[in-house]
């Protein structure tokens, strides 16, 4: 397939990783900051590639993993609802909340559905005038121009019947947390490739300035994944600290104007609870008050519900970089993609569920990978 | 090529080819192809793009039309590094191998 097979080659692999290991003097810790590299790397076993002195540390920026329990509680309670049809992006129905998941709930006769895209449910709310259908709009600045759509248009179509339950989270923010916290260990990062197709990468330009470090605009094939490493060893051994783009296929400086009206049409910026790593200031999107119509947290008034993790997981240690799942006691043993204990288990993008799915709980050896 | 669950995943976004551009609902909508698959996306956010060309869909809507130059210069500098350490080949897939089996 284009654009996917050609950045799989294993000999133009080899040669990237021959040139890092050319070039790399002393050990350096990068993380990638999406999920869908984390998931690539682990895939592909790109990190056993990597000389040992260099460390991919996996970030946050997993948009089922960071949804807060509050907002999954709240998504639970209103999907338990008679008048209710709840629809969802399917990673978020196995996410446990305090009690149950959106699995359970359903099973229990409550209407929830998965969508491919959000305007699906525009769809549903049509054909089921009745019903109050609501999305839960998850996601980072990727998401963000589908789920506003939805609103838009279904305010233009004069659909009363549709909500969203808004839990956007930002990744600029989260990087200045990673790097402004006592503990941080990342030395480059490698950026986000499709939230910057959406906003360009100038905000990044002002981390990597401020907190003199290399940000590399890097995509998700393997071939782009080692890439934006060696040009972010590049840059470390040189003592550069500056935003590149090893993504140009996909994205611009500028980003998508024309998603990014729409988006600030429709969102404003607000504080935001990220699962496992606690509130980060102006890091989420909410719904502006002219659209107050189509906001479940308004429609719905939810009380606030008090909730409970399980002591023993580390995932919001493992979202900042700081641990990985081999450091948890309970991975792969007491959880499981199938019972998982926390959210970097659950979804397919999280570092714990990718580390089990290919294979990596298990003993040396055993290991499967492939490239 | 992308399993059918990756296409609908919350983070990933996907390469595919648009087969054909039409309107519904005074949206602009395509059938657009992944590998084996074929699904609705919508093309709102990239005004510019015509059937033929490449975008990146993130659920369900086309997020970025992909540049062919931009891919192909990329891919020829990549490849052109390997020119260069050819020799050094045998020693470092050695490496490789004694990497993944440790």
């Amino acid at each position: 397939m284009k654009y996917v097979d050609e950045y799989r080659s294993e000999p133009v692999a080899l040669n990237i990783t021959q040139e890092i290991r050319r070039i790399q003097t002393r050990p350096w810790v990068i993380m990638e900051v999406c999920g869908g590299q984390t998931h690539s790397i682990v895939k592909h076993g790109l990190d056993y590639l990597l000389p040992e002195t260099l460390e991919l540390v996996h970030g946050p920026g997993c948009p089922v993993c960071v949804t807060s329990l509050e907002m999954i509680d709240k998504a639970h309670a209103i999907a338990r609802r008679a008048d209710v049809i709840f629809t969802s992006f399917g990673d978020m129905l196995r996410v446990p909340g305090s009690e149950a998941d959106l699995f359970a709930i359903k099973s229990q006769g409550a209407d929830v559905r998965i969508v491919y895209s959000p305007l699906d449910c525009l769809k549903i709310a049509k054909a089921n005038p009745d019903k109050k259908v609501v999305f839960f709009a998850v996601g980072f600045e990727t998401t963000a121009p589908a789920n506003a759509m939805s609103v838009w248009q279904a305010r233009r179509e004069g659909v009363k019947n549709f909500s969203i339950l808004v839990s956007h989270v930002l990744v600029p923010p989260a990087i200045a947390a990673i790097l402004q916290s006592p503990q941080n260990r990342v030395q480059g990062f490698l950026g986000p490739g499709h939230v910057c197709a959406i906003m360009g990468y100038s905000e990044y330009e002002a981390i990597s300035a401020r907190y003199q470090v290399p940000i590399v605009v890097t995509g998700f094939e393997p071939l782009d994944i080692l890439e934006g490493t060696l040009m972010t060893v590049r840059q470390l051994e040189a003592g550069n600290a500056v935003v590149e783009n090893q993504y140009a296929r996909a994205v611009e400086r500028e980003g998508n104007r024309v998603a990014q009206n729409l988006v600030s049409e429709v969102f404003e910026i607000c504080d935001r609870k990220w699962r496992g790593v606690g509130s980060i200031p102006k890091s989420g999107y909410r719904l502006r008050y002219e659209f107050r119509d189509h906001d479940a947290e308004r429609l719905f008034e939810v009380e606030e519900i008090d909730t409970k993790e399980p002591a023993i997981c580390i995932s919001g240690q493992i979202l900042k970089g700081i641990k990985k799942p081999h450091d948890c006691p309970a991975f792969g043993t007491l959880c499981t993609p199938q019972s998982p204990l926390g959210a970097t288990m659950v979804s397919a993008e999280g570092a714990c569920a990718a580390y089990y799915a290919y294979g990596r709980h298990l003993k040396a050896g055993e290991v499967r990978y492939a490239v | 090529m992308p399993s059918w669950r990756e296409v609908g995943k919350v983070c990933l976004g996907i390469p595919g080819k648009i087969l054909d551009a039409y309107e519904s609902q005074g949206l602009r909508m395509a059938k657009v192809q992944f590998g084996g698959i074929v699904r609705e996306a919508c093309l709102q956010y990239v005004p510019e793009a015509v059937a033929g060309d490449y975008v990146v869909v993130h659920v369900g809507f086309a997020i970025s039309k992909l540049d062919e130059e931009e891919a192909a210069r990329t891919y020829r500098l990549l490849e052109e590094m390997g020119q260069l350490g050819e020799l050094a080949d045998a020693q470092i897939n050695d490496e490789v191998r004694r990497g993944n089996s440790s």
